[in-house]
């Protein structure tokens, strides 16, 4: 096939399931390519000299080289080339923006649409878990050092499993009673099937990665115990899990709450099957979820599948500045979200005994861009109006968590409390403790953290060996 | 996994557990807190804990039956595991020597006062420890408590043992007397405002460990928010002691009633109503809720 006939192959859409039928249910949305779509799919990719697409990934995954085995039929080859990089990605096939990464940059889409790269990806992990022999034992000789991950999370799974390659032990500290972070407790079965999760859980332990759950570093044990019991680095891959509130009058009424807390609820602690899990949720008939970005999705959609008459997501810029990825955005307007854009809240009316039942809005207007380079939104005069809701769900952001910061000496950070880190190492103030993911302040995206962690468990191979 | 090493039974519905958590132990202060949850299926309860015994590797709960997972825990033996045990939580209590600290304790309260009234008699303060409760059944640790204050005060609502009356006579009597440097108070929420009311107009700062519902534990939920001297906080991470006089205890009423409208959307299920009671009351609450509205 030459060029100028892949240019005129249409890009193949990923199937989802009917928006009626899902909006019901946990199932999966985005079902998959076959493996005829796929190698059609892949056919699409030119196999540029210069991939810019590999540019923009995060982890430089060997796009054109995957791509090509793809459309040669060869599936066990194409894993092959993205595991060299990518150590989950049956998860970043699901959940990465590749529409900000490598897609926006792919050459076929100066013109059309860019290859599904996000869709091949997520098919090759896929065929590798249908077909693949469970996971060995790492063959590697034992280094004979012990390195602690804290945080179970992209960053902190990623760094586990390359330490564990490199033949160091490892144990992973997580506060919670299941590891997974974010892909666990947040982004909800739909999205991500927490099976998948567990699978990558799974295959760390068989190769001898040890979790320690429960955990919490700084108050069950500090980083300092763990250095002085023969630890010889220390990974930090917290999150930055502290929600946002916008500090406005009501804010503390029943029945308001953030989307870690609805999220944790459903997803972790499954309260959609409330009383037989303990676990209750509390959800009205009328939700306004406030924010635009992943997080803010997620709780809309999952809130949505749970029964309710309204579900709206208030968000104060317009459409085109959310930073949710356009796929939820549509997939969320599909099930029936409804988008009040330019709106923001300005208070939470509630009843006597402390329940919400309105939220005063304003209209928004955009002006000039600010420091994120979107136009920054500017109340209209006179605009406001009240919107009778019985559930928010906020979702505007999260901040860090300090306790790492307070309980370890010599730990530094710099502004908001990201942690400061050497860039070419990600080594933090304190030597042998290094830090990435959420915590470092970056993307804050599931492929950074990733991409943070394999460095880290580069530079910590380094520096346990030097030591 | 965390061990039951002794269970036992102080008072009709209210249980004793030793549990082997050696990390815990180690690190635990007065003040702080566990979340636990029984099996796979259970909600993250948060729990004071009340006794730390870093040499043996345990720390102390005591646990009233008011709800699914108190009632499970309730069912538990010596031996059992607990499936998921997270700690310690929170902040430690400020202990200094501050001079005299009248301490109050209601219902299984007295529990978490316990662990203060030691660290606060160590630490060489004068501790004078008022504990009450409905009945004679249903005081806890009159013993224990006697062990680590100076003096102790028993109150009973029915007389049947100590004087009868309110927690709070014996503290205003103090306060008169002009003897009192700090107050603590651990128990129902009204019985830690009304504390927190009598002690205001003497300017005795009062410290009361709040009590509202928690998912983690950890700071990731915002669920636990309290309004405190007008600002929003976590009670897991900035607490759970709080300022009483800076406490919006409305607010916080309201917040630990949040899950019991689940039982009128399903009258058939009383378990969602048993949900709630267990969500309002912890950490720490009374057998004599009801009696100590005020
Ligand atoms: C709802 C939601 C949806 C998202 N959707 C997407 C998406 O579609 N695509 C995308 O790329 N990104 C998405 N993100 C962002 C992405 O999930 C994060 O950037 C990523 O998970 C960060 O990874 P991490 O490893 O740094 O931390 P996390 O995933 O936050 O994991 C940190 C873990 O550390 C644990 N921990 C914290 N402190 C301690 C301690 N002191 N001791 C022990 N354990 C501790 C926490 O319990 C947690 O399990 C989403 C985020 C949310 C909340
Ligand atoms: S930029 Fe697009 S066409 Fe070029 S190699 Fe990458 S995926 Fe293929
Ligand atoms: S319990 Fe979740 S933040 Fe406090």
């Amino acid at each position: 096939m030459n060029v100028s006939e892949r240019l005129k192959i249409q890009r193949h859409e990923v199937p989802a399931l009917d928006a009626h039928h899902r909006a019901q249910c946990f199932e999966e949305v985005a079902v998959g390519f076959d493996e005829k779509t796929a190698r059609a799919e892949a056919d699409r990719c030119i196999q540029c000299k210069r991939p810019l697409c590999m540019e923009g990934c995060p982890v430089s995954i060997d796009i054109p080289g995957f791509i090509r085995k793809i459309s040669e039929g060869d599936f066990p080859g194409a894993i092959e080339r993205i595991r060299t990089t990518n150590s989950l990605p049956s998860i970043c096939g699901r959940v990465c923006p590749q529409e900000n990464q490598c897609e926006r940059v792919c050459v076929v889409g100066k013109k059309g649409e860019p290859v599904a790269i996000g869709a091949l990806e997520r098919f090759v992990a896929d065929f590798e878990r249908r077909y693949s022999l469970p996971v060995e034992g790492v063959k590697v000789k034992p280094s004979g050092r012990k390195v602690a991950v804290v945080g179970s999370g992209p960053a902190g799974l990623t760094a586990a499993g390359h330490l564990a390659q490199l033949g160091h032990a490892v144990t992973v500290f997580e506060a919670f009673h299941e590891a997974g972070g974010v892909l666990i407790y947040g982004i909800p079965e739909f999205r991500l099937p927490k099976a998948i999760v567990q699978e990558e859980v799974t295959k760390l332990r068989t190769m001898g990665v040890e979790f320690a759950l429960n955990t919490l570093v700084g108050r069950t044990i500090t980083i300092d115990e763990l250095l002085a019991d023969n630890y010889s680095a220390v990974f930090l891959a917290p999150g930055a899990g502290t929600p946002m509130f916008m500090n406005i009058p009501g804010e503390n009424l029943n029945g308001v709450c953030s989307a870690n807390e609805f999220l944790t609820r459903v997803n972790l602690m499954k309260a959609f099957d409330f009383p037989r899990q303990q676990t209750p949720v509390y959800l009205g008939q009328r939700i306004a979820v406030v924010g635009g970005g992943n997080t803010a999705m997620d709780a809309a959609r999952t809130a949505r599948r749970m029964g309710p008459d309204k579900v709206y997501i208030v968000y104060r810029r317009s459409e085109n500045e959310m930073p949710a990825r356009r796929e939820e955005v549509h997939h969320a307007q599909e099930e029936g979200v409804e988008f009040l854009t330019l709106t923001a809240p300005t208070q939470y009316i509630g009843t006597e005994d402390g329940w919400v039942t309105a939220m005063e809005c304003q209209r928004m207007e955009l002006s000039e861009p600010d420091a994120s380079g979107r136009r920054r939104p500017v109340p209209v005069v006179g605009s406001e109006f009240t919107l009778e809701v019985d559930t928010v769900i906020v979702a505007i952001g999260a901040k860090t968590n300090d306790l790492l910061l307070h309980t370890t000496p010599g730990l530094e950070a710099e502004r908001k409390g990201y942690l400061t880190l050497d860039k070419a190492t990600g080594m933090t103030s304190r030597p042998g403790v290094f830090a990435g993911g959420d915590i470092a302040g970056g993307e804050a995206t599931v492929i950074a953290a990733m991409g943070d962690g394999r460095r880290a468990a580069i530079s910590i191979d380094e520096y346990v060996k030097e030591k | 996994m965390a061990k039951i090493l002794v269970k036992e039974t102080l008072a009709p519905n209210t249980h004793y557990f030793r549990i082997d958590a050696p990390l815990v132990a180690r690190h635990a202060k007065a003040g702080q807190f566990v979340i636990l949850r029984v099996d796979e299926l259970g909600e993250r309860v948060p729990f004071t804990i009340a006794d730390i015994d870093p040499v043996e590797g345990s720390i102390t709960l005591v646990i009233q039956e008011v709800g699914e997972t108190t009632r499970q825990m309730g069912a538990m033996k010596s031996g059992d595991d607990i499936r998921d045990l997270l700690g310690p939580l929170g902040m430690p209590s400020e202990i200094e020597n501050f001079g005299t600290v009248v301490l109050l304790g209601g219902g299984f309260g007295i529990a978490a006062i316990h662990v203060l009234a030691k660290a606060l008699h160590e630490a060489g303060n004068r501790v004078v420890s008022i504990i009450g409760s409905r009945n004679k059944d249903l005081l806890i640790m009159e013993k224990e408590m006697r062990a680590v204050s100076d003096e102790v005060i028993v109150m009973s609502d029915d007389g049947s043992i100590g004087r009868q009356g309110l927690v709070t006579e014996p503290l205003k009597e103090m306060l008169d007397a002009g003897t009192v440097d700090r107050v603590c108070a651990v128990g129902p929420i009204p019985m830690m405002r009304a504390v927190g009311e009598v002690t205001r107009p003497y300017g005795v700062k009062t410290i009361v460990s709040l009590n509202p519902v928690m998912v983690d534990g950890t700071g990731m939920c915002g669920g636990c928010r309290v309004e405190v001297g007008g600002k929003t906080l976590f009670a897991c991470v900035d607490g759970p002691e709080f300022d009483a006089h800076e406490t919006n205890f409305k607010e916080l009423i309201h917040r630990t009633r949040m899950f019991r409208p689940m039982e009128q959307r399903d009258p058939d299920s009383c378990r969602m109503l048993q949900q709630a009671d267990v969500v309002s009351q912890k950490p720490a609450a009374g057998a004599d809720h009801e009696s100590r509205e005020s």
